[in-house]
């Protein structure tokens, strides 16, 4: 009986279930493709390294998860909430028909099971087909191919999806049968009705508000975008977040005020139709919802950069891999090394042994793999340190820069070398006088302090010579692949001053006489063999454009499926809170359209009212939310500049469409239902 | 004098054929420009349900309304809209103002509806704020006023479009004895200076004497009919009292 009762309880309040049902199997299908990943990605051809990789995506993702079942779980609740607000007055009628509160209760857990039943199963039925499309999504961000097509079911992210919202569902039942207990007759009687009183702001304030907000807003963003060498620590970050937040706030809270007073100013437009009437709506609604507002406008902010970001790291990384890493293998040396280092005696013998001849001793021919190498050293000198090379710049630099290392001895590089090597890599090559040097560098904020230097003209004493720059500022280039810009400087000097007693260092970088993946992945097998006499020798460091790539490309995708499940979690809460807001008020809204419909308003004319209403009060704080974006991804493009960040429109467009489908659909579904509950 | 509204054998059944209500059973009557008329009846005498067909919320099982000469009971949505907004002007028991809305903008809705020039609705609102006495109240909100305010508001809301015909349903039926009188008095102002023509449903004796004629409904039927002529109000109230306690029991609530 009172089974029945529930269903046909929600059958008749399905309009209302229609917003919290959506994020529900939302939330259940992007929490199950993302813990499936590991499935997705079983059936990729992908080598060992990348298999690792992708482990600690999948760790990773489980823990992203805890956070997102927190958030859901929040969100979840929150609309179950709502809707039971919005019900007060039925359970007002079960009590005063004399049911008791354990069997109103029982009446919300059997509602409460058969909805969490459905939108499991559905959205599980949906994240199931959804992760055969991502597994697609998948093997192209591993660069993957995919070997066979196979349907994929993944029953750990099955069950874990099931437990996760299991205990959501089970916290809600707790929640309700808690304020059903708790609630007082006469309360869910009057729980509908409140007269609305409208706090009128006074306008001239709200100008002031909204001007004193824009400021913030413009201060926060020039300090993070134009300003931004400026920032030394964190802490002020921090501070124009927070001036951030208080400018949005202060935003929505000005603004209803301010648009109503500039709306009705235009007389023409404001008594024409409806309009008085649709921004008298919304201008109620912006104020009643002000802090909401900001935090669904933060929510989607976080959203966009999150996504834009996340997805553009990916794709630089990849993009950059070619200018990056130009040769096939990498092997280096360290000269200096000695017991402190943790080696043995028996390992150090062969200390300072040539690399190639090292190899050679192994019965491994390097020359024969490669079409064409070279061979150097890097040399420092504890005489010639960062703090000498930015000499009389180096207070400037300290008051900017508090966090710099000044004493670490430089790298240094015979001219010759680096021409050869410049050659390989296919980069500029330089020429030099025998007084002069020539520093080079692509670490964006290194390239700042190092300029300092320079441009003051700064000499430096190298064994015994003087030189001066050539150039009055870095030029651009690196001697060691990586997966990002981060050469903090390296000085080339003519060949004739290097005392090579100062060795510090010794490389090896070739390009392989092939260029068949196969016979590449052969010879890299080979190189990396040595690795099993590690217990003998000091051994070089290897590292190959496969690793680099492999490595670049894993970050990438971790970071990018991070964005990603983060972003979309964020914006369907912030998106359903918006929506359950608007519809909050659909009681109300009821008795207005009401009295318009006596008063001979067409149909046509109100759907048009509500759709306005509706529209504007999305597209406030995505508009604000969008602006921010635009600062913020300036900002954290800076932030990630060693990552590089050329490929920006790809992930933008594609933030675009995921905000346009989940956020748009969001809206739709509340237009519907609000023009569904205005209906007689 | 110009037929206003008139009601030709109006029918109105709710239920199966099983079981049958008659809410309304054959009524007619015609309303002349200018008057005043009250339908008075007990709850569930049907009054209400007369009101909603002539108001085109609610359509008549058989029968013709006229409205000008026009049969309404033929109209249908946009149609119907029209003549509501344009034809028709409403006053509720509980008033039915906007609570997001100033007094102002409330009477002004009614002209921007009509599509009425910006230019225009100013001056419009300004004068039917002056002859109902709320010029004071036009920018405060429906919950900063006090209910006849409220119903003030309302009827100016009702007659700024120059309607042919002001419905009010129970006008006075959510205020005190001070403010209902108050806005009785300018019910009859409207009507004798305005010329406006005002139907009235109501189950007050006293509401209803302000009226020219009263129309009294019994179980869907018409009743009784009472004209006012040359009488004074307190006079012609006795001969309503009269009515109502011939009505009997049904009545009773109308004391």
């Amino acid at each position: 009986m009172l089974f029945k009762l529930s269903i046909q309880n929600i059958k008749k309040s399905i309009k209302d279930y229609a917003i919290y049902f959506f994020t529900l199997i939302l939330g259940v299908a992007i929490f199950y493709v993302f813990n499936s990943i590991e499935t997705q990605s079983a059936m990729l051809a992908v080598s060992s390294d990348t298999r690792e990789i992708i482990q600690l995506l999948t760790t990773t993702l489980s823990g992203v998860s805890v956070f997102i079942v927190f958030v859901l779980g929040f969100l979840v609740i929150y609309a179950s909430r709502f809707l039971m607000k919005r019900r007060n007055k039925e359970f007002g009628l079960y009590l005063v028909l004399g049911m008791g509160k354990r069997k109103v209760s029982l009446i919300l857990f059997f509602e409460t099971l058969l909805i969490g039943i459905i939108s499991l199963v559905v959205g599980l039925v949906i994240g199931v087909a959804a992760s055969q499309l991502t597994s697609v999504f998948v093997a192209k961000m591993f660069e993957a191919d995919m070997t066979k097509y196979q349907f994929i079911f993944s029953e750990d992210a099955c069950i874990k999806t099931v437990l996760y919202f299991a205990i959501i569902y089970l916290i809600v039942i707790l929640f309700n049968t808690f304020s059903i207990n708790k609630c007082k007759l006469i309360d869910l009687f009057q729980g509908g009705k409140k007269s609305e009183s409208v706090k009128v702001k006074n306008a001239w304030v709200c100008i002031i508000v909204f001007v004193i907000a824009i400021s913030l807003l413009g201060t926060a963003y020039y300090n993070v975008t134009s300003g931004y060498e400026a920032i030394q620590e964190m802490n002020q970050v921090l501070w124009y977040i927070a001036m951030g937040c208080i400018g949005t706030f202060l935003i929505f809270w000005s603004l209803s005020g301010l648009l109503l007073k500039v709306v009705s100013s235009m007389k023409g437009i404001y008594y024409k139709g409806l309009n008085s009437f649709t921004f008298r709506q919304l201008s109620s609604r912006v104020n009643t919802n002000v802090f909401s507002m900001t935090i669904i406008c933060l929510m989607l902010f976080i959203t966009i950069c999150v996504l834009g970001s996340g997805l553009t790291v990916r794709n630089s990384m990849v993009a950059n891999l070619n200018e990056l890493a130009p040769a096939d293998i990498e092997i280096s040396q360290t000269m200096n090394v000695d017991e402190s280092n943790g080696y043995t005696k028996k390992q150090l013998e062969n200390k300072g042994k040539p690399i190639l001849e090292f190899f050679q001793d192994l019965g491994i021919d390097l020359k024969s793999y490669f079409k064409e190498y070279v061979q150097f050293y890097i040399y420092t000198t504890p005489d010639c340190t960062m703090k000498d090379t930015l000499g009389s710049a180096l207070e400037e630099v300290t008051k900017q820069f508090i966090f710099l290392q000044y004493d670490t001895p430089e790298e240094i590089i015979k001219l010759s070398d680096y021409n050869n090597l410049a050659k390989l890599y296919g980069k500029e090559t330089f020429s030099l006088k025998e007084n002069e040097y020539i520093m080079i560098a692509d670490f964006d904020s290194m390239v700042t302090v190092r300029n300092y230097g320079l441009e003051a003209g700064e000499k430096i004493s190298l064994f015994g010579h003087d030189l001066k720059p050539k150039y009055k500022e870095c030029k651009d280039g690196f001697i060691e692949m990586s997966g990002g810009h981060l050469n903090v400087g390296v000085i080339i000097v003519p060949d004739a001053i290097i005392d090579d007693s100062y060795k510090n260092s010794e490389f090896v970088i070739a390009n392989y006489n092939t260029g068949s993946k196969d016979k590449i992945a052969e010879i890299e097998e080979k190189i990396e063999s040595i690795q099993k006499f590690k217990k003998e020798y000091v051994l070089p460091t290897i590292n190959t454009r496969t690793n680099i790539a492999e490595s670049s490309i894993g970050l990438g995708a971790i970071i990018s499926f991070i964005g990603l499940y983060i972003g979309l979690i964020f914006l369907i809460s912030g998106a359903s809170i918006l929506a359950l807001k608007e519809l909050s008020e659909s009681a109300d809204n009821l008795e207005r359209f009401r009295m318009l419909r006596k008063l001979g308003v067409d149909e046509k004319q109100m759907n048009r009212a509500l759709f306005r209403q509706t529209s504007f009060f999305f597209i406030f704080p995505l508009t604000l939310a969008i602006i921010h974006s635009i600062f913020g991804m300036k900002f954290s493009r800076k932030i990630l500049d060693m990552l590089g960040s050329e490929m920006m429109i790809p992930s933008i467009i594609m933030t675009s469409v995921i905000l346009f489908v989940i956020y748009g659909g969001y809206f739709v579904i509340t237009y519907f239902s609000g023009r569904s509950m205005i209906k007689e | 004098m110009e037929n206003i509204l008139k009601i030709d054998q109006i029918e109105k059944y709710y239920g199966s054929k099983v079981n049958l209500t008659k809410a309304i059973d054959d009524i007619s009557f015609q309303v002349d420009e200018g008057e005043f008329v009250a339908i008075m009846g007990a709850s569930g005498s049907g009054k209400t349900t007369l009101l909603n067909c002539i108001s085109t919320i609610d359509k008549v099982t058989t029968g013709h309304i006229y409205v000008s000469g026009e049969d309404i009971t033929k109209l249908k949505g946009n149609a119907l809209n029209k003549f509501r907004r344009e034809k028709l002007g409403f006053i509720f028991q509980d008033f039915n103002l906007l609570d997001t809305m100033t007094a102002y903008e409330n009477i002004a809705l009614a002209l921007s509806i009509q599509n009425v020039p910006a230019a225009k609705i100013d001056s419009k609102v300004k004068k039917v704020a002056k002859e109902l006495d709320i010029e004071s109240v036009l920018q405060k909100y429906p919950y900063q006023m006090s209910g006849g305010q409220k119903q003030r508001v309302a009827s100016a809301r009702a007659i700024i479009t120059d309607p042919k015909l002001i419905l009010a349903d129970e006008p006075t039926g959510a205020l005190d004895s001070k403010a209902a009188k108050l806005l009785l008095e300018r019910f009859a102002y409207l009507n004798k200076n305005l010329k406006a023509t005002i139907l009235m449903v109501t189950h007050d004796s006293f509401t209803a004497s302000y009226a020219q004629r009263i129309i009294f409904i019994k179980d869907g039927r018409i009743f009784h009919e009472l004209h006012r002529g040359q009488d004074k109000r307190k006079d012609f109230f006795d001969k309503i009292i009269d009515v109502v306690t011939l009505l009997g029991g049904d009545l009773n609530d109308a004391l």
